[in-house]
């Protein structure tokens, strides 16, 4: 057993883990911050991916020993402390850029991760940061008017599908 | 995944160390190398992590105008950093996988795994790049040594890859939009001695030259110089995703787009 301590969304926690307990592992099963989802465990589909110092990491193939120290941000650092949505998930409810919700909190954390490097993206670089997030319900067309949505951009011309 | 013992020494000389106990086993980003202990295909006594190694991060241009690469440096890090230096090698690097796997994976684990399909190898071998280590230097030509295969011994470690920066360069990737691994793609970079063209995702040997190719480009610098040359199907990887003679055929249209990039 190690012992790891790094801040998940501004908080220090520190856990004893094994060399191969996983990010998504530490942060479900021993902070049970499970709005961190598991959805293929090959790190193909994106519903694990968190932020590592500030960059949007898959947790499912990352080792928590490989996190001792970082910053780490996942969904339930999203909202306010009141519960209140952030921007982006406020347009993903306005925009209805979820059905299931499985894949959602990876979507959310991939797009705050693309508006922090590119505020203003274009629906192309959109769909393209979103490579590695995989959606098995809404056909990606509301998830991508969403992040336009919450980057301020107009919207109402894109059409609902 | 079997446990392992983990380690992560913040030298060169201090990982070489700990890669010295049998069944020990170097840690770049991982993005390779967990899904492989997931699947327990490989199961390592300790990981001995690069991640922590300061001198093998980052991009930085030598003396002589080549661009050095540190072996841990993350593909994302390489789209950014060398984006000024060697902009088609930046532009391969922003093209592996996704946003989250470029934030991890790393030159010296993509160099060293010589995935058949991957896009770090057609890079190197295209530039004819020095692949750097703890114990020497390697030149591409002789570092690939066929799928999954390279000159690495045991424990040895990609401290840094050493670029020559042509006068123009592309690489065209030709995607397999499930694995995001390149179908097939071509690499051509044009020097003041002669051409170099470099293909990954279409052989069963995994990377190679296109000599016939770097021959016609060398003489006249035209897509129209490829006119009649083609790629032999035999060795070419087949499988669901494209048989062995959409491969060649693919080889010759993405080499194509690649000269045409440079003009
Ligand atoms: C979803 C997904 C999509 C991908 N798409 C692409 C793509 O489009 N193109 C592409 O090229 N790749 C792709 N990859 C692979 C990715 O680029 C990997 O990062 C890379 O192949 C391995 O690098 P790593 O740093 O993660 O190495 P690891 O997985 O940590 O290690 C791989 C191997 O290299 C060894 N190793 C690691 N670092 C060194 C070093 N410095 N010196 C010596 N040996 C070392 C390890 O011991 C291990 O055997 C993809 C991966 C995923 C998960
Ligand atoms: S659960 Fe990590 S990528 Fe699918
Ligand atoms: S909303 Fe169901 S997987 Fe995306």
């Amino acid at each position: 057993m190690t012992q790891v301590s790094m801040t998940v969304n501004g908080k220090s926690v520190s856990g004893d883990v094994e060399g191969r307990t996983l990010l998504s592992g530490f942060l479900r099963d021993h902070l049970s911050l499970t709005g961190t989802h598991v959805g293929c465990d090959t790190a193909q589909c994106g519903a694990c991916v968190v932020h590592v110092n500030g960059g949007a990491v898959k947790s499912c193939n990352m080792l928590a020993v490989e996190a001792d120290g970082a910053e780490v941000g996942t969904i339930e650092g999203q909202a306010a402390t009141d519960g209140s949505l952030n921007t982006i998930q406020q347009a993903f409810q306005d925009h209805h850029g979820l059905q299931c919700g499985f894949c959602t909190p990876g979507m959310v954390m991939s797009a705050a991760a693309l508006l922090k490097e590119n505020p203003r993206p274009t629906e192309a670089e959109v769909r393209k940061y979103l490579e590695g997030n995989l959606c098995r319900c809404t056909g990606y067309h509301n998830i991508v008017k969403a992040i336009l949505a919450a980057s301020g951009q107009d919207v109402s011309s894109i059409a609902a599908e | 995944m079997y446990n392992f013992e983990f380690e992560k020494p913040s030298t060169i000389a201090d990982a070489v160390a700990a890669l010295g106990d049998e069944d020990a086993q170097a840690l770049g980003g991982g993005q390779t190398l967990i899904p492989t202990l997931k699947q327990r295909l490989a199961s390592p006594s300790a990981l001995v992590s690069l991640s922590g190694i300061a001198e093998m991060q980052g991009v930085c241009v030598e003396d002589d105008g080549s661009v050095a690469i540190g072996g841990a440096t993350p593909h994302a890090v390489v789209a950014r950093e060398a984006a000024g230096s060697y902009p088609a090698l930046a532009a391969l690097a922003g093209q592996i996988g996704d946003p989250a796997v470029r934030n991890r994976g790393t030159i010296g684990g993509s160099v060293a795994n010589n995935d058949p399909a991957a896009c770090y190898p057609a890079g190197v071998l295209g530039s004819g790049a020095t692949i750097v280590t703890n114990t020497r230097q390697i030149a591409a030509d002789d570092f690939f040594e066929g799928m999954f295969s390279t000159a690495l011994e045991e424990g040895e470690i990609i401290t840094s890859v050493r670029f020559p920066v042509p006068q123009a360069a592309s690489y065209q990737k030709f995607l397999q939009p499930a694995s995001r691994f390149a179908l097939v793609g071509v690499y051509v970079a044009r020097f003041a001695d002669g051409v170099r063209v470099a293909v990954t995702g279409a052989s069963e040997d995994g990377v190679f030259r296109w000599s016939e190719a770097e021959q016609a480009l060398s003489k006249e610098f035209r897509a129209d110089a490829l006119m009649g040359l083609s790629i032999n199907p035999m060795n070419m990887i087949g499988d669901l995703h494209g048989s062995k003679d959409y491969r060649a055929h693919l080889v010759a249209v993405m080499t194509k787009r690649a000269v045409a990039a440079c003009l």
